[in-house]
This record gives C-alpha cells, structure tokens and sequence, in this order.
C-alpha cells in the first residue's frame, strides 16, 4: 500500500483514501487533499521533516507522520 | 443604525490589505474575549456609519480551529448586514471552498476576487459572470493591492445589505447527500427560527458537528432519527459522513472552475524560484539563520540599543527639567521625587521599549507578508514540536535574548492557540538584555575568572525551556492531541510599505494602550512602597530599610532561606524592585549595600541568578503578556508557574550545591563590595556573542537530529524492502 509519505520527490500521485478521523483528517480534507485529487510531492524539509506538495495549485506543508495516512497511487 | 460588513476569507488572501484599504487609519484592534485571536474594527472610509468587520482568516468553517469557531460564532449569532468574502483568485479552487460554506448561511453575501492583476499577469481568464450565476453571489474582481475594484465592491456590498436579500446557495452535492440532508432539514425545521440559516443547520447535523449539536439540544428519540439517516447515507457512499461533504464541495468546485477558469498553463513562477533556493536542503538553514542574524543585530544590538538610549536619554531631559521647574517653585522633596521618578520614571518604563519594537515589527511584517515566516515554520517545525512548540517559536525566543516585550508579541504569527500560548509563557525563560547586568554583577563579584558562569546560564535557559515544554504539555491547559501541522507555503511576495507601516504603528500603540497602563500602575504603587514607609512617611532612597518594601522583605524573607538568600531582606526588596526592570536590581543591591552589608556565598549567588532568571519578568513583559493572552488568569498562571520555577530551580541549585560543596569556599559568604557593584555590572562576561555561540550550537543540534532522522528511516525502510 502506497502513501504519500513513501512517494518520492518531484512523483505526482492520486489520492484513494484518507485515513484517520477527527480535526486532522477534516483539516488535510479542507486543504484539498480529498479523493482523487492530484498531488505532486515536492520537496522535503532540511531537517527531513515536514514535506512541501503541491495540491490543488497551491504549496503545502505537512508532516510525514500524517502523510502517512493518505493512502495513494 | 449602522451598518456591519464583515469580511470573511483564507488567510494570504489579501484581507489585510483589503480591510487597510476600507477603513485607512480608523483601527480598533483588540482580542476576542478570552482569547488571543485578534479582533479588528474600522470605521469605512468617508462613510462613519459603515462598520468593516475583519475575522480571522480561516481556511473552513469546521468546529475544530479557535478562529473557526470564532467566525462562525459571530457570523451565526452577530448576524453582519453582508459579509464581503474575499478569494484570492490566483488561487481559486481552495478559496472558493470556504465560499461555499458561507453562502449557506443566509447573510447577503458578495464575492470579491481579488488578486485580479496576478492572473491577468499569469495570463488566465475568469469568467466573473458565470462564476456568479454558480454560486449565487454577486462576484466583483478586485486588486487590494492596486486599489482597484474596491469602489464597485462597497457599493454592491452596501446595496446587499441595506436591501437584506439573503444569499441563498446554489451548489447541488450528489443525489444520495442531497436526499440525507433534506431529510435532516425537514427533521430539524421546528427548531430552527430562522429559515435561511436551514440548510447550514442541515449540512452541520449531517457532518455530526458537535458544536450545532450542543447549540440546539435535540430530544434523543429526534437525534436517532438524525443518526439512522447519516448512517444510511454513509453505508451507501462507505465514507464518513464529515468527508462526504468535503468531497462533495470540492467535486462541485472542480465543476465551476472548469466552466469558468481559463488557465494559461504557467510554467515556473518568480515565487517557484525564490522557494527553490530559500528552502534547498543544504541552502535553507544558512539563509535562516542568517536572516535572522541581521533582524538581532539591527533590532536590538545596533539600532535598537541606539534607539533605547535616545529615549533614556529624552526622559533623564524631561525629568532634568521638571526636577528644575518642581524645585524653583518649592515643592517638598517627597512631591519632587514622586513626580520625576515616581509618574515621569513610570512613564518612561513605558516608552523605552517603543522604537525598538517598531523596529522589530518592521521585520517580522517583513517576514510575515513575504511570505517568509511559514518557511521558518518549515525549516523549524522538526525541532521544536518535539517539546509542544511550534516551528514559528524560534523567532520570538530569539527575540526575547535582546527583550522579552516584542519576544512575547512576535508569538502573534504563531496560529495554533496553545503553541501560542506556550510561546508567551516561555519567552521570557531567555535571559534578556536586562538581566545581563545582574548576572555580570554576580560573575564579577562571586565568580572571578571563572568564565563557564556566562554560557552556563544560556544553556540553563534553554534547557529549562525545553523542560518547561515537555512539563507544561501534560497539564491540563496544554495537553490533548498535537496541532495537526497542515499549512499553507504561500507564494512570495513584495510587502508593501504601506502595509508594512500600519502594522508598525498598529503595534506599537496598542502596546502603549493595553500594556501601558499594567505597567504605569504597577511601577507607581512599587515607587510608592519603596519610598514610604507604612506609617506614610516619606524615607527615600537613603533610608530605604524603613520603607514598606524593607518591612515586606523582612517579614517574607524566610520564604527565601531554602534558596540561601534570605537571611538578609536585600535580596527580597531587590526581586521586588526587578519587576520595574531587571536591571535595577544592581541598583537596589547598591543602595541597600550603602545601608548594610550584603553577603552572599557562591552557591546562593547562582541560586539567586536562577531565581532572576526565571521568576516572573518587569512589569512591561507581564503587561504584554496580558495583552497577548487577553485574560488575567492565563497572565497569573504564567507568572505564579514561572516563579514557582524559579523556586524550584534555586532551591534545588541551593540544595545540591551545599551539599556538594560542603566545607570548600563556594559556601563561604562575601560581603558585596558596594563601590565596584554598578562598574561591575557593566562588565562584558555575558555578551553578545554568546548568542552567536548558541545559535552556532542550535545549528549544529538541528543537523543531528536531521541526519540522524535521515538515518532512522532509511534504516526503517529498509526493513520494510527485506
């Protein structure tokens, strides 16, 4: 099962599902990442966390531990 | 009456400037009630009886963010005659999802799609008519920036509200939702009195939303009903019902801007450009921290220590000349000193800070409508959400190693509510630029030639800081789940000067106006009890062992024996007489030492430099942290924490240090040798480059824990591959 934490910079995935529940998963939604958007994954913090992707035509950071949860192919 | 705009939107949608643009210089900012979300009124320009409301910028109206439920409180129950909401038209498809949100709840609604000149620049096309029919507002382009659009926007705005005809929405979501939602409609209509606000009523109990729930109780038998119908609706699209509604608003979005957005197709933008090299893997902490090198140096070593000095130095005038005035017209010396130290010295507490925290906001605005401040938060975030802090934290502990004031009131970038406020409690844990002459006071006298005293307090500092973060998470005020860290990189920008220049002025008198008065009252009732004795007498600085203070310190002073400083008051008065500011502490240690002597051993000197430096800060910081908090209980819980802190710290440093040292000269008191104690304090043992040390060992900490990260998760990926 592919995440988007496992996909690689500069990939461009679609979103299949969301897991998780409650405030994160409605905000991650409210930002856009909902089923079957595009993502493409842009870069990764010089610290190696969060990471930068581009979702709906705007840049967005977050981190790994809820990119995880964001199932995609 | 007047009429009530509110101007609703995504934060980096040009609101600001937008709301600036309305009302010009006719300001009020405050903070919501009990909260420190920023609350900001204006008058509409040229137009008195027009109030321009601006909420807080909010990505949705969902019941889990502060500032969410704050606009949709005051939408609901404030009921504004129309709401303006704004849409950064650069970037359409996220905006118009708040969009679709607000129009159903039945407030006369416009849309302005500002930012009109970037896609014009960009070379795409918005059919603004057709985009209107769809959303069922009237659509109106716009440029804050440039100005233009903005007569048309009022002037529709004000025509919606004075005829009141509410907006009604128009997106249609799939079949099977629509068919859920109507069902709960008809459920729930009795109990709504407001018939436009249905749909919104409708949608929120179909999104289990737990605030409309606690709002409108239902009886059980009606809430199952509700339930059975979302449970139904969820088996069939097997999704919850929360996201089906999410899905839903952005599948309609797609449909309208596929109707009515015509891209150029853009290749890399100026702002993709800058990204690349600002946050490069190996570029980003370099350009970081030497961004933030230039804001310290010119802030608060250079221009800012310049600027504390004028302002010194224009008040030691001003009280030079009163004092002349008072003197030839024969006032007594008690009504001398109580107008030129007491209110004129008061005063001056207030202002000192002033330039230099314009200078400070100059920057962090700077920061902030570049689009700068959320890379910080980027390139920090790793570090700093390990003890309950957020990325953005660095800037204003940074800030608080010159001040704690404008430290405490950087934290205003920080969104999440708890960082925040963790934030604010915590800053003033960084020794400031006033707590430097105590310690070098007690390094010269106590520690000669012993030159690990001086770090050895920045790194006490910092660590506690972090302690602090990881205690202070697990008290009810802190604790719960960690802020989901979902934001929004926005596309760089020039600031503009003239936004730059409000917000300038904006802080500093509003620092003036909320903080000033905390700090006026307090510092005159202290001036008061250093200078009166309880009988009323006036005893002034040469007798200051019969003043209130003295009679206070002596009967509290045995509070202060397990931290080894209280068999003499001095200590205790000098506290006392720090929270004017800390660097009168060497002051009040001079003028007591004239009277008696003071000893201190070398353990109870560092105990007492742990107790400076954590015990609750002058009363400007304390002032401005009422300020950001807006409430007295959150101010009394940071200070009663950092004093107890303080305690803590100093009597375990008191403690364990007897105990180790027991029988060698560390436990032997000194006398303080009055005639070096002002010369002294001016010693340079903890300076400025200590902070370059520190931040040369913050870099070096940030790389091991990004390498060793990177190391940990190869490594985990590799067990996943075997």
């Amino acid at each position: 099962m592919k995440t988007l934490k496992t996909a690689n910079t500069g990939e461009s995935v679609t979103v299949i599902k969301l897991e998780g529940e409650g405030a994160t998963k409605r905000r991650i939604m409210d930002m856009g990442i909902t089923k079957g958007s595009t993502v493409v994954v842009r870069k990764v913090a010089p610290l190696g966390d969060p990471i930068e992707i581009t979702v709906r035509g705007y840049e967005l950071s977050l981190r790994k531990a809820d990119a995880e949860k964001i199932i995609v192919e | 009456m007047a009429i009530k705009i509110a101007l609703a939107g995504n934060p980096n949608c040009g609101k600001t400037t937008m709301f600036n643009e309305l009302t010009g210089s006719s300001q009020y900012v405050g903070n919501w009630p009990g909260v420190t979300v920023e609350k900001k009124e204006g008058k509409l320009k040229g137009n008195k009886d027009v109030i321009i409301m601006d909420l807080p910028g909010i990505y949705s109206l969902s019941p889990y963010t502060l500032e969410e439920v704050i606009t949709r409180n005051y939408l609901l129950d404030e009921k504004p005659d129309a709401i303006i909401n704004i849409v950064d038209a650069s970037n359409i498809e996220r905006n118009l999802y708040l969009t679709t949100q607000i129009v159903e709840i039945g407030i006369p609604t416009i849309v302005a799609l500002n930012m009109m000149d970037v896609v014009e620049k960009n070379g795409d096309k918005i059919n603004t008519a057709q985009l209107s029919k769809e959303l069922g507002c009237m659509v109106v382009e716009t440029s804050a920036v440039k100005g233009t659009g903005l007569r048309d926007l009022i002037g529709k705005a004000l025509e919606i509200a004075k005829s009141g005809e509410k907006t009604v929405a128009r997106h249609k979501f799939d079949d099977e939702v629509e068919a859920a939602v109507g069902t709960i409609g008809e459920l729930v209509q009795a109990r709504i009195a407001d018939g436009s606000e249905l749909k919104w009523y409708s949608v929120k109990f179909f999104e289990r939303d737990e605030k409309v729930r606690e709002k409108l109780k239902l009886d059980d038998g009606l809430a199952a009903e509700i339930e059975g119908v979302i449970k139904n609706c969820e088996e069939k699209l097997d999704d919850d019902s929360e996201s089906i509604i999410t899905n839903e608003r952005y599948n309609y979005i797609s449909k309208v801007i596929q109707k009515s957005y015509k891209k150029s197709g853009r290749g890399m933008t100026t702002s993709d450009r800058i990204d690349r090299v600002v946050t490069n893997r190996w570029l980003a902490l370099p350009i970081f921290f030497g961004i933030l090198w230039i804001i310290y140096y010119i802030s608060i070593t250079s221009v800012g220590d310049m600027t504390i000095g004028w302002v010194e130095s224009f008040f030691g005038w001003i009280q030079g000349g009163v004092e002349t005035g008072l003197t030839s017209l024969g006032a007594s010396e008690w009504a001398l000193d109580l107008i030129v130290n007491g209110i004129v010295g008061s005063i001056s507490a207030i202002f000192i800070y002033v330039p230099q925290l314009m200078i400070l906001f100059l920057f962090l605005s700077l920061l902030e409508d570049s689009g700068y401040m959320a890379r910080v938060a980027f390139i920090m975030d790793r570090i700093f959400r390990k003890f309950g802090l957020s990325g953005k934290s660095f800037i204003p502990m940074l800030i608080g190693t010159g001040c704690s004031i404008p430290g405490i009131m950087a934290s205003r970038t920080i969104e999440n509510e708890k960082d925040r406020k963790m934030t604010i409690m915590l800053t003033p844990f960084i020794p400031c630029g006033a707590k430097l002459p105590v310690f070098a006071m007690f390094i010269a006298m106590m520690f000669p030639g012993e030159s690990w005293v001086g770090p050895s307090i920045y790194m006490i500092s910092i660590c506690m800081v972090i302690v602090s973060g990881i205690i202070l998470k697990r008290t009810k005020r802190f604790a719960g789940e960690p802020a989901p860290f979902v934001m929004e990189l926005p596309n760089y920008k020039l600031p503009r000067f003239k936004g730059v220049a409000i917000h300038m002025w904006e802080k500093a008198k509003s620092f003036v106006k909320k903080a000033g008065t905390v700090i006026f009252v307090a510092c005159t009732a202290l001036w008061i009890m250093q200078n009166f004795s309880f009988t009323l007498s006036y005893v002034g600085a040469d007798r200051i062992d019969e003043s209130m203070l003295a009679t206070i310190g002596h009967a509290v002073r045995w509070v202060f024996m397990p931290l080894g400083f209280g068999d003499s008051w001095a200590p205790v008065v000098a506290s006392l007489t720090g929270l004017v500011a800390k660097e009168v502490v060497v002051a009040t240690f001079a003028s007591v030492g004239s009277a008696v002597p003071i000893s201190f051993t070398q353990v109870s000197a560092f105990a007492f430099m742990m107790f400076t430096l954590f015990a609750a800060p002058c009363f400007a910081a304390i002032g401005s942290m009422k300020k950001e908090f807006g409430s007295w209980k959150s101010t009394l819980f940071a200070v009663s924490y950092q004093t107890g802190f303080a305690y803590i710290c100093a009597f375990l440093v008191n403690t364990i240090g007897s105990f180790i040292f027991r029988g060698t000269s560390a436990v032997k008191p000194k006398v303080l040798d009055i005639s070096l104690m002002e010369s002294s304090s001016e010693n340079a043992v903890v300076n400025g480059d200590i902070v370059l040390i520190v931040f040369g060992a913050l870099i070096v900490v940030a790389l091991i824990i990004g390498i060793s990260g990177k190391f940990r998760s190869s490594k985990k990926y590799a067990e996943l591959s075997r």
